[in-house]
């Protein structure tokens, strides 16, 4: 997988080619009416489930739906009192794992991409074909041998052990699109560096790492909602108690059997969608620019 | 040997990190989870650290592989479940690519509200997938679910969704394409930005139609990354666990291999490491062999890759 370098100046190229073309107004007006269409279908499930923890329970499945129906925020102020589990704790413990996992797994791509991206070194290709094989087994059956795993290292029921699992999910993906990144940024900069007198660290961490920001905060995107939204690995490798749940499996007490408890369902998951939307809206000005220079060069 | 080290020990001393952490918690397990699927590993036989009791389980061979690839009703009717994986696979990927297309060839014009428009369409991207899981699965409630409440006030059918027919496929491959098309998006978008205007303009000069233009300079424009993502997403939707899981549960009509090897794992008076195994060293093969094909189809077409 060599990946072309279609420079950083992609993004400006393209200004000539923006200016508004004599576009005929049904044309106008058919370009905002799929535009809106399509961005109507990408929100409303988040809207839908925002207005359904708005309402209790019993009203959450009430045959024909209203907008509003004895609405209020009682789901969330419970949800955030603790009454249906430890909700803080929860969100403690995630927010904990996934930050771990973004600067763990961004990190040790960053080094690994811009050594595969710079260096010419024995074992380079197996390694790039190896991270393609990683993302083809699914992980979910390794579950037993992980575990044995993370006992023998005594990483067990710990965060980090988690955290270390996730990385090895992110990790692949991250590699690839740094080192495509890291392709598109001109290897003079390094050589000047050199010059200078930096190390090849001090080249990576000074010059090259302020440089990538773009690809950067792609990654750690991925990075963080590979970890945040998780529940296999996270139900099967912390322990039981309450406290030390994350998110995902503690949202699990509000889908019993036979009934489901819509109304707080719908609440706790407003309320774990904000962080990963805030994270998202934080990177997103970055996403086009990172993925276009990166991943998809693969 | 020396020599050797001076000129790569910083390229290794990058590398190691990665390399230390995928060899110890992917290629071990892998090799674990290969060596189990000659075995009749479960649980009950399975050793256990913490009650302090050794491993039971024999080696049977190639049994596993027998029983899986005989096709069985009790194994998960391996043919038929992998024919489904290949129409959700197909018909994912499809979509995803299609519909990202277009929408990242709109995005990509002058429009009045880009960046919001952007922000919207990317919004699926950035929902933990359970989130969407569950919202879908109380979208797609047959009797208080919105989407049958609108079919039935225009008059048209409410089918079942989530129950035992193939609209429970039909049902996740619509979650799996609203989850998938952000990431598409946004890989195409930025593909169409790496397109020189000046081609455009040329193509134009020279009476290109619209058609045209889109044939033969948008499309092997986008070429190289096409290629990647579409083999990415091949991958990743081969693999796609939590959307059916969680929607469907152990819904025959909506298994694909994937969620099948997981049920083998998680459910079931004894959970089945053995089966659940072979099934993950049949999908490694099953994309091994694909990706191979994928990547000849490639290079014959003059792709370095």
């Amino acid at each position: 997988m060599t990946l072309d370098a279609s420079s950083l100046k992609v993004v400006q190229a393209t200004g000539n080619r923006l200016r508004r073309t004599d576009r005929s107004k049904g044309a106008s007006i058919a370009l905002h009416a799929t535009l809106i269409v399509a961005s109507v279908i990408a929100v409303f499930p988040v809207f839908w489930v925002f207005i359904t923890s708005l309402k209790p329970d019993a009203r959450a499945v009430e045959p024909t739906p209203k907008l509003f129906n004895e609405s209020s925020w009682d789901n969330y102020t419970r949800v955030l009192s603790g009454e249906k589990g430890d909700f803080i704790a929860w969100f403690g413990n995630s927010v904990v794992i996934a930050l771990m996992t973004t600067v763990i797994g961004v990190f040790i791509s960053a080094t690994a991409g811009y050594a595969a991206s710079r260096f010419r070194f024995p074992g380079k290709r197996g390694l790039m074909m190896s991270f393609l094989l990683v993302q083809m087994f699914p992980f979910a059956v390794l579950i037993v041998p992980l575990y044995n795993i993370l006992i023998a290292l005594g990483l067990n029921g710990t965060s980090l052990g988690l955290v270390l699992v996730y990385c090895t999910t992110a990790v692949p993906f991250c590699t690839y699109m740094l080192k495509g990144y890291f392709d598109t940024v001109p290897s003079d900069i390094d050589e000047a560096g050199r010059v200078d007198g930096l190390s090849p660290f001090g080249v990576f961490w000074r010059l090259i790492m302020p440089l990538a920001k773009p690809g950067l905060a792609v990654t750690s995107f991925y990075a963080f909602l590979t970890a945040w939204g998780e529940v296999a690995f996270a139900s099967a490798f912390l322990s039981a108690a309450d406290e030390s749940k994350t998110l995902a499996v503690g949202l699990q007490v509000f889908v019993q059997q036979n009934r489901t408890e819509w109304g707080h369902l719908a609440a706790a998951s407003i309320l774990v969608a904000i962080p990963a939307i805030v994270v998202f809206y934080l990177v997103q000005r970055f996403l086009v620019q990172g993925l276009a220079s990166g991943a998809v060069k693969g | 040997m020396r020599r050797f080290l001076d000129r790569y020990w910083y390229a290794y001393a990058m590398v190691l990190p990665v390399v230390v952490v995928i060899a110890v918690l992917v290629l071990y397990p892998l090799a674990q989870g290969v060596f189990f699927t000659f075995t009749n590993i479960n649980e009950g036989n399975i050793a256990n650290p913490i009650l302090d009791r050794p491993a039971t389980y024999d080696v049977v061979g190639f049994k596993n592989y027998l029983n899986v690839l005989s096709g069985g009703e009790s194994f998960g009717a391996f043919w038929s479940t992998l024919v489904r994986t290949l129409i959700w696979t197909f018909s994912c990927v499809f979509l995803h690519y299609t519909i990202g297309l277009g929408l990242a060839m709109l995005l990509n014009r002058q429009v009045r509200g880009r960046a919001l428009y952007r922000v919207m369409l990317i919004l699926p991207w950035a929902v933990p997938a359970f989130i969407s899981a569950f919202a879908w699965k109380y979208m797609f409630n047959a009797q208080y679910g919105i989407i049958n409440q609108l079919l039935r006030s225009v008059g048209l059918p409410d089918p079942v969704w989530l129950g035992q027919s193939n609209w429970a496929l039909v049902s996740v491959i619509i979650v799996n394409v609203w989850l998938g098309v952000p990431f598409m998006m946004v890989a195409l978008l930025g593909g169409l930005q790496s397109i020189p205007g000046d081609l455009y303009e040329a193509a134009e000069m020279d009476g290109a139609t619209p058609w045209q233009r889109f044939r033969h300079v948008t499309l092997p424009g986008l070429r190289s990354v096409s290629s990647t993502v579409v083999l990415l997403g091949i991958i990743w939707t081969f693999n796609m666990f939590p959307v059916i899981y969680l929607i469907a549960g152990p819904n025959p009509n909506a298994r694909i291999l994937v969620t099948y090897a997981f049920e083998r794992f998680f459910s079931g008076a004894s959970r089945d490491y053995a089966i659940a195994s072979t099934y993950g060293v049949l999908i490694l093969s099953v994309l091994l062999v694909f990706a191979t094909i994928y990547r000849r189809a490639l290079r014959k077409q003059g792709e370095v890759w």
